[in-house]
């Protein structure tokens, strides 16, 4: 009997934990998908949780924090957008150098906010006729929160979106081959703007998440990380959007087994994986036709000039 | 070219040196600048903020030598970037191979066996060996299945850090203290002299600068480093002369991991005497190195210079946070924003404008 | 019937200048609806650019367009596209990983906001596709298909987008014989239905075999527009190549020495996996320069670098001074004294951000005197840079000035300073004068013909006819990777020679 709590509690916690980085993930594919690496994911994160946990106790209203929380991390991403896509520059660089900003930035400010309560945190949600479903009823529908469903909403509907709508097409043809999207009359710096903003948008939520509702109090740091791995995950996901919430929650599941599976497998090494299997994924992806199936886009990391034509 | 009104903006071919340096000394001033603004909302004055800085870091022996002893690693890890760069390898991972130099050097000083000695020299060749290790996997990647090197090297660094991690707390585990985990403390010769009464491991910081120099001469002057220039410059001209780009990636990532290799024996042997958790032994050098490789535009003698001043803003983290009771973070708001100015003022380099009577 | 009405376009006295070329010279050019309509003539006559313009890509100086008797304006490939004009671009404008549904309505604005309606796309693609016999399943990616159904994806695309006007920039030039009779099928298919093609062109007899008239550009301009079925390929060879007397440059009578090269059989891939040589074989002698005339993409590229050493080749066997190097590497062709002047002196040829010094070592810095053991010799290399720029009088502030601020002409003369100081036996020039002005192709020609006197054997591919026909001894024509015809320079005659390009072998055997 115990052992079944155990396992509905893991993946219970799995599904909560995995939440922020599924919406980090979610966000970086997009960035990627039209060809911006987003190394500053981390950063966004971080102030999204800042600006979300004070936006929060100041106000009171948990849902205006993790709008905060969204916003700030699009406006961050707009700075990477701009000198990425505007002014051409290195996107590892630029990418890097808000992480920086973003942390130093969170710890700066956040200083008088530590150990402060949060009177409201985001209210956890238990929908008693659905949670009474064996195994599955308590997982999903007992003590989760609002933005579980909605990452979990969000999932097909991005997938939806790249890769049933033109809007999709777009984004995976600028990603690609700028030169032939722009020589059809789109327009690769909006696209990519557009995407590398909803990437800072989710990652800002995401932050937004860990300090108003999962742990809902502000540390500096207390990403902690998360942001690498969401930029290892985006690689574990092909660049697709379901294959991003099936790693997610494998990763928060790992994570949360970490401790518990300590006697058979150290928790370092389960936490090494991610990354590890990031590297994996790419070599296993770097043969022809493997990559042109499943592999990065072609044009990741490349600022597009409108060439001779 | 574009013309507007009386001026012009246009491509410019090369940046001169001295055009270099202006549009350098202007991303940091800009920094600072902003940085101050922080510095105001903390009701302090930054100029008053400045001066205690420069006055810690450098005009107390105290400061000085925890300013010097910051140098050390950034030094050694910048040094071996502007390799990395130079050759057009994107080496984020300089973190990873500082530790992972780190891990070889405690394992020979606690597991070796080696006769006192030889065992310094072991942990610093063994570091190189290690960093050096580290950064091949991902030149490797790269050059025969296209792998992106940023991506792998980044990687690395985490996949580092938990294997650290995992040794200290596992395998290697000392004594625990007040719930961090490290191992044992290294003999004494396991152990780097230091200049008396500071922290300064006077023998790394000979090797980082005679690396320094030796390094620029194989730039500018060996055959080596005409071909990495070669690389670096122009891959197809590479193939075209007959310059394996696959020695020259190799090359570049072994002597760039190795060094940052150095910087982690130097760290534990010299400073911590033990193997501790990532955050302790590094914190984030590898990724300010990257800075200050840029930021002295890939010349190694430049690193230098650079190095020593974020040895300086990194002792003036300690500074504002004991005198000012501000939060040590400030130092990576600067980092950060020094960074970003850097690569927005880029543009400067590649556009001038230039004022002119003619329409 | 010379009205406006007949005609579904109509280019009055378009200019299109670049900084150092004028490639449209004020053309004039009408093309008749309904009609298949080809522009023929060597590269750099200026039919791509013609095209460029019309289809938006490319602002004319001068000129005018008119559509069905109306003039417009043609700013961007968009107006095109709004006027029924589209264009097939030589290199394909496809996402390899997208499918082929989605690359045709790539761009296009569906009316009901950002969704698509894919049963309705797909189902307009395939009504198209039946009509027009070109069968493409819509759901595979571009990476999966042949070159020529890519090419169908291209044509599905344009014909989606409901264009009246089809331009084709030479079509065939990545197609197997049988995807060009396909090709030419559905051509044909498409304008009984009313389409309007223009169809660019160096080869004859696909313009003999499928338009219906043809247009000549020579140089910018228009030489001659004619209906195909009243003219024959000797006369648009000769249209295309010119008939003026070629200038000969002072050159002391051919003095040769022994056979230095002979290659047997050559065959070799290109970079997309297809034949680019297809059994070529020849001799070359010291003291001789053997022109290689054709029209780009046929082949010559490869040659060059199968003979560097820069590609492998599949079959075939090239000896050097009796030597089998086939298959060596760049670097041992270096060290047997192989010099390439290389078609792209920037990309490939020198290393921009290095000083001349610098670059003017490039393939020695590795011996001696330049080096001993690891370090670089910089006094030894500073004076043979001050020899070099002395010898071949290159223009720079000093030797140390990077390589990438110089003028094209002084660039070049750093690359032939490089390549030719070791008195080279074999030397492999490929374009050596493209892009520069008059006096610095002067000198260019003057060191490569001193050479030649020497006692080199030099292999001088060029697109520019009357280049090979000046400072070659023996003419080789290459046609898709074969060798239509080897001439003696004195005796050549240019209208063979065009024919050659152009396809058709010598001594009057047809392909």
């Amino acid at each position: 009997m115990g052992w079944e709590t155990w396992v509905i509690t893991t993946l219970s916690r799995s599904l909560a934990y995995g939440t922020p980085l599924l919406l980090g993930t979610l966000g970086e594919i997009y960035a990627e998908r039209s060809g911006v690496l987003n190394l500053g994911v981390e950063g966004m994160m971080i102030m999204g949780a800042y600006s979300a946990f004070t936006t929060a106790y100041i106000t009171g209203n948990p849902w205006l924090g993790i709008l905060a929380g969204a916003v700030v991390g699009g406006a961050f991403s707009l700075i990477h957008a701009f000198t990425s896509v505007t002014l051409k520059a290195n996107q590892v660089v630029s990418g890097l150098s808000l992480t920086m900003l973003g942390l130093g930035l969170s710890g700066v400010l956040g200083r008088g906010w530590e150990g402060k309560p949060l009177p409201v945190p985001l209210p956890k949600i238990t929908i008693s006729a659905l949670s009474n479903i064996p195994f599955l009823g308590p997982i999903l529908f007992k003590g989760q929160n609002l933005i579980v469903y909605l990452t979990i909403f969000l999932v097909p509907l991005l997938w939806y979106i790249l890769y049933r709508t033109r809007i999709g097409i777009t984004i995976r043809s600028v990603g690609e081959s700028p030169a032939t999207a722009d020589s059809l009359g789109i327009n690769v710096n909006r696209v990519r703007y557009m995407c590398v903003l909803l990437g800072g948008v989710l990652a800002g939520m995401a932050g937004g998440y860990l300090s108003v509702a999962y742990r809902p109090a502000w540390t500096e740091g207390m990403t902690a990380g998360m942001g690498w791995i969401v930029i290892a995950l985006t690689i574990f996901a092909f660049w697709n959007p379901a294959y991003g919430m099936l790693g997610a929650y494998l990763f928060a599941a790992l994570y949360h087994l970490s401790y518990r599976l300590q006697p058979w497998v150290s928790p370092e090494l389960l936490k090494a994986m991610p990354y590890a299997f990031a590297i994996i994924i790419l070599i296993f992806v770097s043969r022809g036709t493997l990559q042109k199936r499943m592999g990065a886009p072609a044009a990741l990391t490349l600022p597009y000039t409108r060439g001779e034509e | 070219m574009k013309k507007r009104m009386g001026f012009k903006v246009e491509r410019r071919p090369v940046a001169s040196g001295r055009v270099v340096f202006l549009v350098s000394l202007l991303a940091i001033f800009a920094a600072f600048v902003v940085a101050g603004i922080f510095f105001r909302i903390y009701g302090v004055s930054p100029i008053r903020a400045y001066q205690l800085i420069l006055r810690g870091s450098l005009g107390s022996r105290f400061g000085l030598a925890e300013t010097v002893r910051r140098v050390i690693p950034l030094l050694l890890c910048g040094v071996g970037l502007t390799i990395a760069f130079r050759a057009l390898f994107w080496n984020i991972g300089a973190e990873g191979q500082l530790l992972m130099g780190a891990v070889a050097a405690a394992g020979v000083a606690l597991f070796s066996g080696l006769p006192g000695p030889l065992l310094l020299p072991t942990m610093f060749i063994g570091g190189f060996i290690g960093g050096a290790a580290w950064g091949l996997i991902p030149a490797i990647l790269k050059v025969m299945l296209g792998l992106n090197d940023v991506i792998t090297t980044l990687m690395m660094n985490y996949i580092a850090i938990y294997f650290l991690e995992w040794l200290i707390h596992g395998p290697w585990k000392g004594p625990t203290a007040r719930g961090f985990a490290y191992t044992d403390t290294f003999q004494i010769a396991a152990r780097l002299p230091t200049v008396y009464g500071t922290r300064i491991h006077w023998p790394t910081l000979i090797l980082g600068l005679i690396l320094a120099v030796v390094m620029y001469v194989v730039v500018t002057r060996t055959r080596s480093g005409f071909e990495i220039r070669v690389v670096g410059d122009n891959p197809d001209a590479a193939r075209f002369a007959g310059i394996s780009q696959l020695k020259t990636t190799l090359l570049v990532m072994l002597i760039s991991g190795g060094f940052a290799g150095l910087a982690g024996v130097g760290e534990v042997a010299g400073i911590h005497l033990r193997l501790l958790g990532p955050n302790n032994i590094s914190m984030g050098y590898g990724y300010t190195a990257i800075i200050v490789a840029w930021l002295a535009r890939r010349n190694p003698l430049a690193v230098i210079v650079t190095a020593l001043l974020f040895g300086v803003i990194m002792t003036g983290g300690d500074v504002i946070k004991v005198s000012l009771g501000l939060p040590f973070q400030l130092i990576n708001v600067f980092n950060g924003l020094i960074l970003f100015f850097l690569i927005g003022s880029e543009i400067l380099l590649r556009y001038r404008i230039s004022f002119s009577l003619r329409r | 019937m010379d009205n406006s009405e007949g005609y579904a376009i109509e280019l009055r006295g378009i200019v299109k200048r670049f900084p150092d070329v004028i490639a449209n010279n004020g053309i004039d050019l009408k093309v008749r609806r309904g009609e298949i309509h080809c522009l023929l003539g060597e590269n750099g006559a200026g039919k791509t650019t013609l095209m460029r313009v019309l289809y938006g890509l490319y602002r004319p100086e001068e000129g005018e367009i008119i559509l069905n008797g109306q003039p417009v304006q043609m700013n961007s490939p968009r107006a095109a596209l709004n006027h029924h004009i589209g264009m097939i671009h030589q290199h394909f404008r496809l996402v390899s990983t997208l499918s082929v549904e989605e690359n045709i309505v790539l761009g296009l604005d569906e009316g009901t906001g950002p969704f698509m309606n894919f049963r309705k796309a797909r189902a307009k693609i395939s009504a198209i596709a039946n009509e027009y016999g070109l069968s493409v399943d819509p759901q595979t990616k571009i990476w999966q298909l042949a070159v020529g159904q890519q090419q169908r994806v291209e044509i599905l695309k344009a014909l989606y987008r409901e264009v009246d006007i089809l331009i084709m920039d030479e079509p065939t030039s990545v197609l197997t014989p049988q995807e060009v009779d396909q090709l030419f099928t559905t051509l044909r298919t498409l304008v009984d239905d009313g389409l309007t093609i223009i169809f660019i062109t160096h080869k004859l007899d696909e313009v003999m075999q499928v338009s219906n008239r043809v247009t000549v550009l020579r140089k910018g301009k228009v030489v001659a527009t004619l209906l195909t079925n009243e003219t024959d390929k000797p006369t648009l060879a000769r249209l295309m190549v010119g008939r003026e007397v070629v200038f000969r440059l002072e050159k002391s009578p051919k003095e040769l020495k022994e056979k230095l090269l002979d290659v047997n059989d050559l065959h070799a891939l290109n970079d997309r996996g297809l034949p680019a040589l297809r059994g070529v074989s020849f001799d070359l002698f010291g003291g001789e320069i053997l022109g290689v005339a054709g029209v780009s993409g046929n082949g010559q590229y490869e040659l060059a670098e199968v003979l560097t050493g820069l590609r492998k080749a599949t079959k075939g066997k090239v000896l050097l001074a009796k030597k089998e190097v086939t298959n060596c590497s760049a670097r041992e062709m270096n060290n047997l004294n192989v010099a390439h002047i290389p078609a792209e002196r920037i990309r490939m040829g020198i290393v921009p951000a290095l000083s001349i010094r610098e670059n003017l070592i490039l393939k020695k810095y590795r011996y001696s005197p330049f080096s001993h053991g690891e370090f670089l010799n910089y006094k030894e290399i500073e004076e043979n840079a001050h020899r070099a720029m002395s010898d071949y009088q290159i223009a720079a502030p000093s030797c140390e000035t990077p390589v990438k601020l110089l003028s094209g002409g002084n660039i070049q003369k750093v690359v032939l300073a490089r390549e030719l100081s070791e008195n080279p036996s074999l030397i492999v020039a490929v374009h050596p004068t493209y892009g520069l002005d008059i006096g610095a192709t002067e000198q260019v020609r003057q060191i490569l013909l001193a050479q030649r006197e020497r006692g080199a054997a030099t292999l001088l591919i060029s697109e520019d006819l009357e280049e090979i026909m000046t400072m070659s001894d023996r003419i080789l024509v290459l046609f898709n990777g074969e060798v239509m015809g080897i001439l003696e320079a004195e005796s050549a005659d240019i209208e063979k020679i065009g024919l050659m390009m152009a396809g058709t072998r010598h001594k009057g055997e047809k392909l």
